[in-house]
């Protein structure tokens, strides 16, 4: 048998069917859901007299447009257009028969940290979700991606997407990771170093002992933002980490079930003399805690750098450059850590897990902020509810953070959690674009501890010299 | 679907790279459950200032670019999110067309659910269609998805690749999920065989 990739062996092990011209309809193991690319698909499923194929294998959660108040039991938090759309999930969920958590069950968070979470995301598996980082989900060694709203309903149908196979991309992070460098730090600078578009046509495999050293919950940050280098997936080979994570978690399969799982998990990795379309190799001491200075994730720089000049980009890149240096208000040249913060969030599918509370918590313990406003937003209900148990809930409190309920929040801002204009903000997201946490406010990307160590001091900061 | 056969439109320049989902049709327009009326909102924050009124300098608010069908537009295009709501709103505009050095993964596939066509050629080229389209509604790109060509005004022509599923169902105006149908029984054989190999699924 010729030698695979990870990638090639969970691909032949769904395909359904496959066309003469390499059209493959891939069989997908879980369809995870929200609210806000749905509502079209279920219609269109209504119009044409259509069911969901596979309920059983359909899961639904509101997350992008939910208040993250105490009070959110109260509808009245939540605008008109809001309201109907979490409504529209909730009896389409019903209509359907699909599992659902709505806003009111404590299990309900983000739907890439409460599917992990619930046990529905496992090795091996094909998940999609109407939304791109469903790459989150290839920590597990799932071959996981995001797909539109016509994709949602034809998987709703089909329980099939149609797609071509992706090339096979490997980035291998080596050795150590320096102390107050995380999974967050990894993967930003492999964006620096490929770009957004690098990843374009790729399935990307992270490897190498710096990876292997991750918890479930670092390596799920790590493939999370495989979609901002633009590839279509991340994968994480399965191992003891994996398996430990997974077992007795709600859907995970019990007894002889398990056995035989643990048999085929055990055989998915990358042969050694599999092929590779593209090689990226990054020392893991070479890893600098790093932030986003532009409005690209690409935009990366390690803490101790200044704001780079247009100049020293080339091509459509100079344009790109001034224009994130002027949107973001800063001027070429200055140094990363005099720039001055309002405002600090925690939370998101790519940082909203509990081991992020934690090394948030650990820079904060006995400080108090100097930003604005600080907000901490835990992934899920059981996060959050985790945290509190740990007495993170109270750290973050005493330190002056606000402490809410899960969901997307500020990450995208579809909710009242928003910046002003103007208002710079640390956040633990995944994203920099303009406008992306509020109409011409200013983001810069970061870990939960340099997030945490920005809050403390009321500006970009170097972790490591609070640690 | 509406069928993509050929084009021949004024083609708006929009030089940035990396123009993410989110300058397409910013967040606050997702809150719909509707698939139409999101054209008025394309590139929102970038076209109106924050009280509504138009930004002149914004390429579709030109009056020689406002009735554009084909955008060139900079690398990596359609970066960011999943939301189909950013063709959804290119449609809903007139859009049809739009060409680039590179499209992110999912907003290209998008495109096709929904009767635009992406098109993807060499910096080159690139570089000599963004020139045309500078030249205003005097420019007239037409676009030929048969025959797999752009010609330009001054009549030079480029030929472009296509995958042949995705040009079929774009030439015809099919929906996917029919298509998908068809093929039931190679389904419901992958899951009576799934049921027995991986059974914890």
């Amino acid at each position: 048998m010729s030698p695979k990739t990870l990638y090639d062996k969970i691909w032949d092990a769904h395909v359904a069917h496959e066309a003469e011209d390499g059209t493959c309809l891939l069989y997908i193991d879980r369809h995870l859901v929200h609210e806000v690319t749905s509502p079209q698909a279920f219609e269109g499923l209504r119009m044409t007299g259509r069911k969901v194929r596979a309920p059983e294998k359909t899961i639904a959660v509101p997350d992008h447009n939910v208040p993250t108040t105490l009070d959110r039991a109260n509808a009245e938090t939540m605008t008109e257009d809001s309201r109907i759309q979490v409504a529209a999930l909730d009896k389409n969920a019903k209509d359907f028969g699909i599992h659902y958590y709505p806003v009111s069950d404590v299990r309900q968070g983000i739907v890439h940290i409460v599917g992990p979470e619930q046990g529905w995301t496992l090795p091996g598996m094909t998940v999609v979700c109407g939304d791109s980082h469903t790459a989150t989900h290839g920590a597990f060694g799932a071959l996981a991606h995001g797909i539109g709203t016509s994709e949602v309903e034809h998987v709703l149908a089909t329980q099939t997407l149609i797609q071509k196979k992706s090339k096979n991309m490997k980035v291998e992070i080596t050795g150590k990771l320096r102390p107050g460098v995380t999974a967050k730090d990894i993967t930003l600078s492999v964006i620096g170093e490929t770009g957004t578009a690098g990843g374009t046509g790729y399935v990307i495999e992270y490897c190498g002992e710096a990876i292997r050293d991750l918890s479930m919950e670092g390596r799920m940050t790590v493939c999370n933002m495989a979609i901002e280098g633009g590839a279509r997936a991340g994968l994480i080979a399965p191992d003891e980490t994996t398996f430990e994570y997974c077992k007795g978690r709600p859907h995970a399969p019990k007894g002889a079930q398990w056995e035989a799982a643990m048999e085929w998990w055990k055989t998915l990795y990358s042969d050694d003399d599999a092929q590779w379309d593209k090689v990226i190799t990054i020392k893991g001491e070479d890893i600098a805690p790093v932030v986003t200075w532009g409005t690209s994730p690409e935009d990366v720089l390690p803490i101790t750098a200044a704001v780079p000049s247009p100049d020293s980009f080339e091509g459509g890149k100079v344009d790109a450059a001034q224009r994130s240096i002027d949107y973001m208000g800063l001027q070429a040249g200055q140094k990363l850590t005099d720039i001055e913060i309002d405002t600090v969030f925690i939370g998101s599918c790519t940082n909203g897990r509990i081991e992020d509370l934690r090394a948030a918590a650990e820079i904060l313990k006995g400080k108090k902020v100097a930003v604005k406003r600080a907000m901490v937003v835990p992934g899920s209900g059981l996060v959050r509810a985790q945290a509190e148990e740990e007495g993170l809930a109270d750290i973050f409190k005493e330190a002056g953070f606000e402490w809410r309920m899960a969901g997307c929040s500020m990450c995208l801002a579809m909710n009242p959690d928003q910046l002003a204009e103007g208002e710079r903000c640390a956040s633990t997201s995944n994203r920099n674009f303009e406008g992306r946490q509020g109409y011409k406010g200013r983001t810069h990307l970061v870990s939960p501890a340099m997030a945490a160590a920005a809050a403390v001091t009321g500006k970009l900061t170097d972790v490591r010299e609070l640690m | 679907m509406e069928k993509f056969t050929k084009l021949s439109a004024t083609a708006a320049p929009m030089p940035l790279v990396n123009i993410d989902t989110d300058m397409i049709i910013p967040k606050v327009f997702l809150k719909t459950i509707k698939r139409s009326g999101l054209g008025v909102n394309l590139f929102d924050e970038m076209r109106y200032d924050r009280q509504g009124n138009e930004i002149e300098d914004f390429v579709l608010n030109q009056p020689q670019y406002r009735d554009a069908q084909i955008l060139v537009a900079g690398d990596n295009f359609g970066c960011g999110s999943s939301r189909e709501h950013a063709p959804w709103a290119l449609l809903d505009f007139g859009i049809r067309c739009v060409i680039s050095t590179s499209f992110a993964d999912i907003f290209y596939n998008n495109c096709f659910k929904n009767g635009i066509l992406p098109i993807v050629v060499t910096p080159e080229e690139h570089a000599k269609l963004m020139d045309d389209a500078e030249r205003g509604a005097n420019a007239v790109i037409s676009v030929d998805l048969e025959g797999q060509t752009i010609t330009g005004p001054d009549g030079g022509q480029i030929s472009f690749e296509v995958d042949a599923h995705k040009k079929h169902c774009l030439l015809n105006g099919l929906d996917d999920i029919g298509l998908t149908m068809e093929k039931a029984a190679s389904i419901d054989s992958f899951e009576a065989t799934a049921a027995q190999s991986r059974p914890w699924v």
